[in-house]
Formats: C-alpha cells, structure tokens, sequence
C-alpha cells in the first residue's frame, strides 16, 4: 500500500480515501461522503479524459480532476 | 376546552426538504395529488411550491400545508437554489418558516442523506424521516431496521415509497400528529469550535438558542458580517476548517447507525453499469447523443406533419363556414382574418410542441442528462460555462424560461450568467412555427441518402445553428466578463430509471395546455390589434380607395347574366361572353392592384413602410417588417400575422398561409418575395434575434438588474440583423 493521488486510479480499480488536501473543496466533497477511510472505486471516465466519476458511498459521484487531484489514496492491493 | 358543535382545524405547515434526486418531488405530488415536475437529475426543483390538503385522520381534521424545496446536500448552501432550501429551515420570520420538517432520504444511498438529516436534528426543529426509495433499496437487498433508527436517531422513521405510493397513510398519520424535537442531539456541535459557540450563545442569550445552532449562525455572521468577521476570528473561527470538522464527525456518527441498522448485500448497480459503458463511451459517447438528437428532429418534422395538416384544413373549412353562414361585415372580418387565422397559427403547432416535450422529457426522466453534462464538462469549461450548463440549453429547446430558471443549480456566478445570455440562442419551441413554415416554403421535400427528409435535416441544421451560435457566443463572453470563485463538477450521477409514463404525458398536457393558453393570450392580443391596423388607415386616402374597391366590386357582380333564355343567337352571345371576360379581367386587374393599395395605406402598412429602409437590406419588404415588429412579443406570433396580412387583402378564399406565401410577388419586379435568400435570411433572423418578452422579464428576475437583459436584447439583435444582412447579400 503506497499513497498516491485519486487520479491515479485505473477503471475498475479500487482505494480507500487517505486525505483531502485543498481546504475549499474537502468541504464539498467531505459533505458528498468523501471521508478518509470510505472505499472508492473508480467506475468511469469522460470521453475526453475528464471528468471521472467514482463509486462511493453507495452511489456514483463525478467530479474534474482537478478535484479528484486533492484527494489522496492508498491503493488496495488488487488479488 | 373546545367547543363541541365548532370543529376546529389543525393546521401544520410541513417543508420538504432532503438531497436532490431524492424523491421530494414526487412525495410532494402524492402527498397533495399536484403534479410538480419531478425528473431523474438532482436540481430539478429550483424553486419552492405550497399546497394546502385537508386530512381527516379520526375526529381531527388536519389542514397540511406543503411546502416543496430544492434539494441540498448540506446546510450550507452553495448555490442558488440550495440557498431557496436553507433560507426555509433557519429563519424564524420567514413566512414559510415550517412547523414540522419532513426530511425525504433516498434509502438507497442512506449514508448520505443521513448526513443533512443530522444538520437538521442538530436544528432542533421537530422533525420527521421518510425513507423514501423503498423499492428500489428492497431490489438491491438493503435491508434496514426502520424501528431501531428511528429510536437512535430521536425522531419517527418512515418507509415509503414515493413513486409507487406506499407507505402515504403511515406517513400521513405521523405528520398530523407528531409534535416533538428530537430526542436527542446527533453531534456535539460545541466541540468543533467552542469559542466560536460561546460567543454566539452569550450574544443571542435572549434567543437561547442550542448549540448546533449557535455554530450555523457563527457562519452566517461569518459570512455577512464585517465586524462579527473579525470577531470570529480572533477566536479562531474559520468556516472551511468548522464545516470539514463537522462533516467528519458527522459521518463517524453516520457510520454507527448505518453498522447498527442497515444490512447490506452486495449492491448491483448492473443495469446502470452496462448502459452506462455506452453512453459515457469515448466515441459512442457522442455518437448515441448526435443520434438521439437526430431521431427527435426528423420526428418533430415528419411525425407531426399528419396531424399538423388535419389541423390546417379542419381550420380552413370553419373559416370557409362562418365566411358563408354569416353576413359579410366587419365583425365576420374580425373573426375570420383576425381571431381565427391568429388561431390556427398557434393551434398546427401542437402536435410538434407535444413531441418536442416528449422527447425532453424522456432525456430527463431517464438519467440521461445528467450523462449528458458529464461527458460535455470539459468541452463546457473551455468556453466558460459548467458541466452542466447542457441542461439549461437543452431545455432550452423547449423553452428558455424555465430552463433560465433552472440555471441556479450553477454555483458558480460567471458560468452562470454566461449560461443565462446564451441560452435563449437555443431554439425554442415558440421557433418551430416561424421553422417549419419558412423551411417548407423554400426547402424542397426530397429524402437524402435514402432515410433522411431534406426538410428535417434542414430544421435539425437550424437547432445546430442555434446551439453552435450558443457556444461562439459564450466562448467571447468567457474572454469579457470578469469571474470571480470557483467552480467545481462534484456532482451525483444517478441511476437510470423507466421513465414515468403518467408524468411524461402529464407534461405533455400541460405544456400543450400553457402553450396555447399564454401563447395564445398574446397570439389573440397581437390578432385583434393587428387587424385593426391593417383594416383601417389614416386619412381620406384609405377611405377613398376602399370605395373604390367596392364600387368595382359592385361592377363586377351586376355583370349580365348571359345564361337567360333572351340570347338565340349563340354565336353573338359567346362574342359578348368573350368582351365581358376582357372587362372582367382588366376589372380584376385594377381590383388586386387597389387591394394591395389598400394594405399598404392601412396603418399596419404605414408602420412597415417607416421601418423598410432598415430592413431592406436584409431581403425582407415591409409586410414582412410588420411581423417582425409583432414577433417581438412573441416568436410564434409571426405565422399569426402573415395569415392576417395576407388574409386582409383576399376575403374570397382561404388558403393555407404557406400556400398563399408561396405565390406572393414583388409588386415591381414580380420576383417571389419569398425567395430563397429572404426565406433563409428570415431563419436566421429569428434564430438570433431576442423576440420574447418572457425571456427579458425572466433574465430580470434571475439577475436582479436591468443591465443583463438590455446587453443580451441588444447583442442577439444586432446578431440577427448583421447574419441577415450577409446571409441575404450573399445569397441572393
Ligand atoms: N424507484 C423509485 N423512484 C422514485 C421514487 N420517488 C422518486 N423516484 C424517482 O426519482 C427521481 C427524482 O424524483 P424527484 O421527485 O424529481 O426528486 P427531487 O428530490 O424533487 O429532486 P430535485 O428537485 O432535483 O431536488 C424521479 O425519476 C422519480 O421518478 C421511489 O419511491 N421509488
Ligand atoms: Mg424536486
């Protein structure tokens, strides 16, 4: 397990939220769900690249990776 | 105690509140038998609606009155009509200050809807929780022990099942009756700022306010408030570093409940999922969208042409009726070439109206949009507007009043007003008339590539007109006007649902219905004026010509019967036959000469002569200029206008507007005047120029000032005319 940012993720795979790191938009997305500890899975990504849209807390949140950019993970080891 | 013969009504004010896409809507509408617009995309509701139900529940008759909200995530709101939901929950003095709040959560993604359900115990407001989605929650195998939350919680839990109407009675019963605050607190707000909470407390000491309370005005004050900014401060305030602290205790409280009632099985969101993977594709992506779009345009076109033309000579037959069933005079005139022709100018349309709400709101009610804004984000935000700026302007297709409305789900203050100028470039509903009669005068019927019809390419090429106009125009307003803040794209992506039929025609009918009423206001309005003007005209000339008109009317139906027994002599009689149809000719000649006068004298041709000069340029002869200046209260008014103009000059027959448009000439060159260049340089002008009095009154209203009306009034018309003048220059 290695921290590393939300937008490093591929399809499908899968992370548990370690901490937001921009002050304006933690607020945003703490409200959305986005807590530290929460699995998050990324489910899709926009045609062009961006936005994504990830699963998490029972349902799908897209957000601009600029966004997803604040947000550190720790991958889980996949199998 | 009361009095036993009096019956007394209990009244309860009842405010609906939870996060977008929840369901409020469509409990509103089951609770109070309204039928508030409900769609599958959080920020569907932007503004509030009251209704008032009179229940009996026992002896007691309850008078409910409710109040439908916006959706919010949070209570502290960051967007317009966030603001409209919380300004309800935390101000005593507003009127619809409620007495019970009735919290709709989405079960199916229940840790998040907890989340301001929490805010608004910590309100201390008595309080109610419906669980709504049940079914849904149910087909995914959640399974939640509604008694044991409800008993962590300190408030009644209700199931229901908003859509499918279940669970109502319970739910019914428990608001007539249930009084209480919550039991307890969900959160220790003090301890995410003490001295924050403190200093509020000690001056509001007369409010005794509690303490979650207290910390929601601390950021209030905050936020307006220069002195008790500073104040804050000092005490080590800060609203980001308050709000993120009590959204992570909260949903550590969250996370308790969940584990003590809620058992999860794994949750599928398969269906979702597999349609997903196409329509977010990076090629398909936009490929099923530029379909989608397609598919509704050659319908709109070739769907509605059959009931269209029942409607067209269903309308012709009464005016043939009533033009021989009553005796010729004024008010027969005005019925006929004004009420009526005004009439069915707006009545064809409504088969086209009808799918192009159709279409809508299947988009809608599907989850597509909300897809839609997804994958155009990043196109979006290279010209300045948002994600999901594409719902306004798809809406906007239909009509840019709600869809300016709907705009407040955009946080962002820049994104929003560019959002708001450009969308009345979309083409809108009120457009298709002015469309489809232009596009059917000039354009021939032929199929192309053997599926497409020419004519609904062409219309489909005015909606991308429309909407490529749109894109240009806030890419240079994204260069001009100064943003400030910032904008974000976090955002719900829900799941795809069936449409609901009952409210997908239910629309229908009452778009139909607001079309032809308020359209038809202003059409009737517009009718009755305009065959004033073009019946009567200043000075003796009009008088003067309109005798003549009428003595050589007079002439040519006392011309001799030649059909009598007097006439042996068949030969002589065919030769008087022959010289009587010369006169009769050369009458008829001098006649439509003088009725074209007449036009021309009246005071409408008055008016359209003054304004020729500036609209020469673009193809256009001043009967056009006279519906140019009627369209400016509304667009559909056009086709009105040309029935009444072109009726005034001709009582004898009716014709169908287009067929009569079609065989006009120029009276001095004896060239159509609707050539291909007019024509076209006519679409243009009405897909640019601002022609709606209800959009500019809307624009005033959202905006809250006069200026961004005047700016975009001003730059779509000069828009119109300058395309004009170069459609019409280059083509002609
Ligand atoms: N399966 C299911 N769908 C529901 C239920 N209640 C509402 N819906 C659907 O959920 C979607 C959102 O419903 P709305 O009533 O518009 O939601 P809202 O909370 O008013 O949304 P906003 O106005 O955007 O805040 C619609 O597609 C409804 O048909 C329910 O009980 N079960
Ligand atoms: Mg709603």
């Amino acid at each position: 397990m290695k921290a590393d940012k939300l937008t490093s993720l591929r399809p499908g795979e899968k992370a548990i939220i370690h901490s937001l790191d921009d002050a304006e938009i933690s607020v945003k997305l703490l409200e959305m769900g986005c807590t530290p500890g929460e699995e998050v899975t990324l489910e899709k990504v926009a045609p062009l690249g961006d936005p994504i849209a990830v699963r998490i807390a029972g349902y799908l949140l897209s957000m601009r990776l600029s966004e997803a950019e604040t947000v550190t993970i720790r991958k889980v080891a996949s199998n | 105690m009361e009095n036993a013969g009096q019956k007394s009504v209990l009244k309860r004010k009842v405010a609906l509140i939870g996060n977008p896409n929840s369901g409020k809507s469509t409990l509103f509408n089951a609770l109070t038998g309204l039928n508030q617009r409900t769609g599958n995309f959080p920020g569907v509701t932007v503004d509030k609606k009251t209704a008032l139900v009179r229940k009996q529940f026992g002896k007691q008759e309850v008078e409910f009155s409710y109040i439908d909200l916006p959706g919010t995530y949070s209570l502290y709101a960051k967007s317009m009509d966030e603001e409209v939901a919380t300004n309800v929950l935390v101000d005593k003095s507003n009127p619809d200050f409620p007495d019970l709040v009735l919290i709709v959560a989405d079960a199916t993604s229940l840790k998040r809807s907890l989340f301001l359900a929490g805010q608004i115990i910590d309100l201390n407001l008595p309080c109610v929780l419906a669980l709504n989605m049940m079914d849904d929650a149910q087909k995914a195998g959640i399974s939640i022990d509604v008694q044991r939350l409800s008993n962590r919680l300190g408030i009644p839990v209700v199931p229901v099942s908003a859509r499918n109407k279940t669970g109502l009675e319970e739910l019914e019963q428990v608001l007539s009756e249930h009084n209480e605050l919550p039991a307890y607190r969900f959160l220790d707000a003090a301890s995410i700022s003490w001295p924050a909470v403190n200093l509020v407390l000690k001056s509001f000491a007369a409010e005794n306010i509690k303490e979650y309370p207290a910390l929601y005005k601390a950021h209030q004050l905050f936020a307006t408030d220069e002195k008790w900014r500073e104040q804050l401060a000092d005490a080590g305030f800060s609203p980001n570093t308050a709000q993120a602290e009590e959204s992570l205790l909260r949903y550590g409280v969250i996370a308790r409940h969940l584990e003590a009632c809620v058992g999860k099985a794994t949750g599928n969101a398969g269906f979702t999922q597999k349609i997903d993977r196409w329509i977010t594709h990076k090629v398909w992506g936009y490929v099923i969208f530029l379909l989608i779009m397609l598919a509704v345009f050659q319908s709109i076109f070739y769907l509605a042409e059959y009931p269209m033309s029942w409607i067209e000579s269903g309308f012709a037959w009464i005016q043939e009726l009533i033009l021989t069933s009553f005796p010729e005079g004024v008010l027969t005139d005005l019925i006929v070439n004004g009420l009526l022709a005004g009439l069915s100018g707006v009545v064809i349309f409504i088969p086209q109206i009808a799918l192009l709400f159709f279409f809508i709101a299947m988009l809608e009610d599907s989850g597509y949009m909300a897809r839609v804004s997804f994958i155009m984000d990043k196109l979006m935000r290279k010209i300045g507007l948002h994600g999901r700026s594409v719902i306004p302007l798809i809406s906007g297709m239909a009509c840019a009043v709600p869809a300016i409305m709907g705009t407040r789900t955009i946080s962002n203050w820049k994104e929003r007003i560019i959002t708001i100028m450009v969308t009345p470039l979309m083409s809108c509903s009120a457009r298709l008339p002015v469309y489809t009669l232009l596009i059917s005068l000039v354009i021939p019927d032929k199929m192309v590539g053997g599926i497409f019809h020419l004519q609904g390419l062409v219309l489909m090429g005015m909606y991308v007109l429309g909407f490529v106009t749109a894109i240009a125009a806030a890419w240079v307003m994204n260069k001009i006007i100064k943003g400030k803040g910032r904008s974000w794209f976090i955002m719900e992506l829900p799941v795809y649902r069936m449409p609901k039929w009952s409210n997908v025609f239910y629309l229908i009918y009452e778009k139909v219905k607001i079309f032809l009423v308020d359209a038809g206001k202003v059409i009737l309005a517009v009718a009755v004026v305009l065959w004033f003007m073009v019946s009567f005209g200043p000075g003796d000339e009009f008088k003067q010509n309109q005798s003549r008109i009428s003595e050589m009317e007079d002439v040519l139906e006392n011309r001799v019967d030649f059909t009598s027994d007097k006439y042996n002599d068949h030969e002589f009689r065919d030769q008087l036959i022959y010289m009587d149809s010369l006169k009769a000719d050369s009458i008829n000649a001098a006649l439509s000469i003088l009725n074209s006068r007449q036009l021309e004298l009246s005071y409408a041709g008055r008016l359209g002569k003054i304004i020729e000069p500036a609209i020469a340029p673009l193809g256009y002869d001043w009967k056009i200029g006279i519906s140019l200046i009627t369209s400016l209260a509304a667009r559909e008014v056009f086709v009105g206008t040309m029935a009444t103009i072109y009726g005034a000059g001709d009582d004898e027959n009716i014709v169908p507007i287009r067929e009569r448009m079609a065989v006009e000439k120029h009276a001095d060159s004896g060239l159509p005047v609707y050539s291909f260049a007019t024509a076209v340089s006519l679409l243009i002008f009405y897909a640019f120029a601002l022609q709606c009095i209800s959009t500019i009154a809307i624009v005033k209203r959202e905006t809250k000032s006069w200026k961004w009306p005047a700016i975009q009034f001003t730059f779509m018309g000069a828009l119109a005319w300058v395309a004009s003048f170069i459609t019409y220059q280059l083509l002609k």
